[in-house]
C-alpha cells in the first residue's frame, strides 16, 4: 500500500485518538466508557501503524506525526498512579520503618558519625570549656548563654520571646532544619563527602552547645528544652545522613554495575528516607515551637514526655511493618 | 532506523510494543533560560509575599519562613509532577521533564532531581551542573543522572501538507528506503525551503534524473507524488 491510501484509510482514527489524548492531558475523563476500554487497543494499533510507516519508508513528516502521537499515548498509558492518601498511610505504617531496617548499615554508619562526634565534642567541652570558641564565635556563645539562662520565662529563643512568636519559630525551624537535612542528603552526591561533613559538623556543634551549657549550669533549662523534639530531629538528621552516605557508597563502590546505574538504584531507595526525614522534621518543628519552648510545665513532665517520645521513635522503627502482609508491596 | 542520523542527539526509547520513540533532549541554553524564568517568578512571588506578610508581625514572619521553604524546595517538584513535567519556565521554553523511559516524571524522581540541585549549584553558579550536562550525551545534570530523568523539547509536529497536484512519475532508477524517504521529505518540506535552495538540492540529482537543474526539483516532486500513490 502506498502512503496516500494508507493515510486516507486511517486518518479518522488518528484524529480521534488525538482528541482523546487532548482530553486526558487536561485531566478530563473520556466521553464514553467504550473509549476508555478501547484506549489501550487503539494505542497498540497506532504503534502498528507507526511500525508500518517506518518499514515502508513513508515520508518523514507522516512518521514524525505518528511518532508524536505514539509518544503522547505512551505517556498517558504508562504512568504510575495510585491513591496518594493510601500510599502515604502505607508508607508511614510499613514501608518507611522497613526501609530504615533494610538500610541498617548506612543508618548505623551515620549514627556512629553523628552521635560519636556529638559525644566526643560534648565531653571535651564539658571539661575544657574554652574549646567552644574553636567552633562557635563569641557572639553566638553569648546569644546561647542568654537563651538558656536558668531564669528565662520562655526558653530556646531570645529572652523576650512571647507565645505569639511560636508561629514565627515554627516557620523558622521548618525552613532551617529541613534545609539542613536536604543538604546533608544531597551532599552524598559528592562521593559521600558532603554528608560526612554535615554529619560531623552538626554533631560537633550540637555536642559543643550541650557540653558548654551543662558545665555553665544552664543544663536545667537546656536539657528539658531539647529532649522532646530531639527525638525527631536528631533521628531525622541521622537518616538524612544515612541516605547521603548510601548515595556516596554507590559512587565509590558501584560493584558490578556502571556508576550511573548504581547511583540511580541507590537514589531510588533514598527517596523514601528523604520523605520520611521531612515528615519527622515537621513533627520536630511542631514539638519545638509549641511544646519545648513552654516554661510553665515542670521539668519532670518534660523529661518523661521526652523519654516517651524517644521510646516511641525507637519502637516505631523497630516494630512497625513486621507482619506478614507488610512484605507484599 | 538507528543509523541514518549519526550526528543527531536523538534519544531513543524502546516501548513494550517494540516501537522506538525518539526524544530530543534539551541542551544547556534553553534549560538555563527556563531556569532563569522560574527564578524570576519565584522572586516575584516571594517579593509580593514579603510585602504583604510583613504587616502581620510574628505570624507574618513565620509564614514568610514557611513560604520561603515551600518556594525554594517545592516549587519545581509541584509544577513538574502536577503540570505534566513543566514548570512555568519550562512551559515557556517548550521543555518537559520525563523519566528515562519516556514516561511522565513522578513524585520521587522529581523530588530527587530537585533536591540534588544544590550539588549542581556547587561550587558557584551551577558549575558542576553545567559541566555534567555539557559532557553527557543526553545533557543530564547530576540530579538528572541520579533521578533517572531527562529534559526534552516538547515537539509539535508539522501539520500534513496537502498532496501536490502534479502528474506522478515513476523513478528512472531503483530507490532504497532511505532514498525514498529523502525524496518524500524534499517534497514535503517545499513550504519551508526557498526555491533557490530547492534547486540547489535538486541539482545534485541532475545526472541520474537525466535533466537540467531547473527541471530537477519538479521531477522530484512528481516522483514523490508517485511514491505517495493516490487515495482512490
Amino acid at each position: 500500500m502506498k502512503q496516500s491510501p494508507f493515510e486516507h484509510r486511517y486518518q479518522a482514527e488518528w484524529v480521534r485518538f488525538d482528541e482523546h489524548l487532548g482530553l486526558l492531558e487536561k485531566r478530563r475523563p473520556l466521553a464514553s466508557p467504550e473509549d476508555i476500554k478501547r484506549f489501550a487497543a487503539n494505542y497498540r494499533r497506532l504503534c502498528q501503524h507507526l511500525a508500518l510507516a517506518q518499514a515502508r519508508g513513508y515520508s518523514p513528516g507522516l512518521v514524525d506525526r505518528l511518532r508524536q502521537l505514539t509518544l503522547r499515548g505512551h505517556q498517558q498509558l504508562y504512568r504510575h498512579r495510585g491513591n496518594p492518601g493510601q500510599r502515604l498511610i502505607r508508607f508511614l505504617l510499613t514501608d518507611f520503618p522497613q526501609l530504615v531496617r533494610e538500610e541498617w548499615r548506612a543508618v548505623a554508619a551515620a549514627s556512629l558519625l553523628f552521635y560519636g562526634s556529638l559525644l566526643v565534642m560534648g565531653v571535651l567541652i564539658y571539661y575544657v570549656p574554652d574549646l567552644v570558641y574553636s567552633l562557635l564565635d563569641p557572639a553566638q556563645v553569648a546569644d546561647m548563654e542568654s537563651m538558656y539562662a536558668p531564669d528565662a520565662k520562655r526558653i530556646g529563643a531570645l529572652p523576650e520571646r512571647a507565645s505569639s512568636q511560636d508561629w514565627q519559630m515554627f516557620g523558622y525551624y521548618i525552613r532551617h532544619n529541613i534545609g539542613i537535612a536536604f543538604q546533608t542528603f544531597a551532599g552524598g552526591l559528592l562521593y559521600g563527602l558532603g554528608s560526612l561533613f554535615f554529619l560531623l559538623f552538626n554533631g560537633m556543634t550540637i555536642g559543643a552547645v550541650a557540653g558548654y551549657l551543662t558545665q555553665l549550669g544552664s543544663g536545667v533549662t537546656f536539657w528539658p528544652f531539647v529532649i522532646g523534639h530531639g527525638a525527631f530531629e536528631l533521628t531525622a538528621i541521622t537518616l538524612a545522613g544515612a541516605a547521603g552516605l548510601k548515595l556516596g557508597a554507590a559512587l565509590v563502590a558501584p560493584g558490578r554495575q556502571r556508576r550511573s546505574e548504581a547511583l540511580r538504584l541507590a537514589a531510588r531507595r533514598c527517596v523514601g528516607l528523604v520523605i520520611g526525614v521531612t515528615i519527622l522534621l515537621v513533627l520536630a518543628a511542631f514539638t519545638e515551637a509549641y511544646w519545648s519552648s513552654s516554661a510553665a510545665l515542670s521539668v519532670w513532665i518534660k523529661y518523661s514526655v521526652g523519654a516517651l517520645l524517644w521510646l516511641a521513635v525507637g519502637a516505631y522503627f523497630i516494630c512497625l511493618g513486621r507482619d506478614s502482609h507488610a512484605s507484599d508491596r | 532506523m538507528s543509523a541514518p542520523f549519526p550526528l543527531d542527539t536523538l534519544y531513543r526509547v524502546e516501548t513494550p510494543e517494540s516501537i522506538d520513540l525518539a526524544l530530543r533532549p534539551a541542551s544547556l541554553l534553553p534549560r538555563a533560560l527556563a531556569y532563569a524564568i522560574d527564578l524570576a517568578i519565584r522572586g516575584v512571588i516571594l517579593g509580593a509575599a514579603y510585602g504583604v506578610l510583613s504587616f502581620f508581625g510574628a505570624l507574618g514572619v513565620g509564614l514568610i519562613a514557611l513560604l520561603t521553604f515551600l518556594v525554594s524546595w517545592w516549587y519545581m517538584v509541584l509544577f513538574e509532577v502536577l503540570a505534566q513535567g513543566r514548570s512555568p519556565g519550562k512551559r515557556y521554553m517548550k521543555l518537559r521533564v520525563l523519566h528515562d523511559d519516556g514516561t511522565p516524571v513522578g513524585w520521587s524522581a522529581s523530588l530527587l532531581r530537585n533536591l540534588l540541585r544544590v550539588i549542581d549549584l556547587l561550587p558557584f553558579g551551577y558549575t558542576l551542573g553545567i559541566l555534567s550536562s555539557l559532557l553527557h550525551p543526553a545533557f543530564k545534570r547530576l540530579g538528572d543522572l541520579a533521578a533517572g530523568t531527562l529534559v526534552v523539547h516538547d515537539e509539535t509536529p508539522q501539520p500534513a501538507a496537502a498532496p501536490l497536484d502534479v502528474i506522478p512519475l515513476t523513478p528512472p532508477f531503483l530507490l532504497n528506503l532511505a532514498d525514498q524517504q529523502a525524496i518524500l521529505a524534499f517534497s514535503e518540506r517545499r513550504e519551508t525551503l526557498t526555491s533557490a535552495r530547492r534547486e540547489e538540492l535538486a541539482s545534485l540529482l541532475t545526472e541520474p534524473l537525466g535533466t537540467d537543474s531547473r527541471d530537477a526539483s519538479t521531477r522530484l516532486d512528481r516522483i514523490a507524488r508517485g511514491l505517495m500513490g493516490s487515495t482512490s
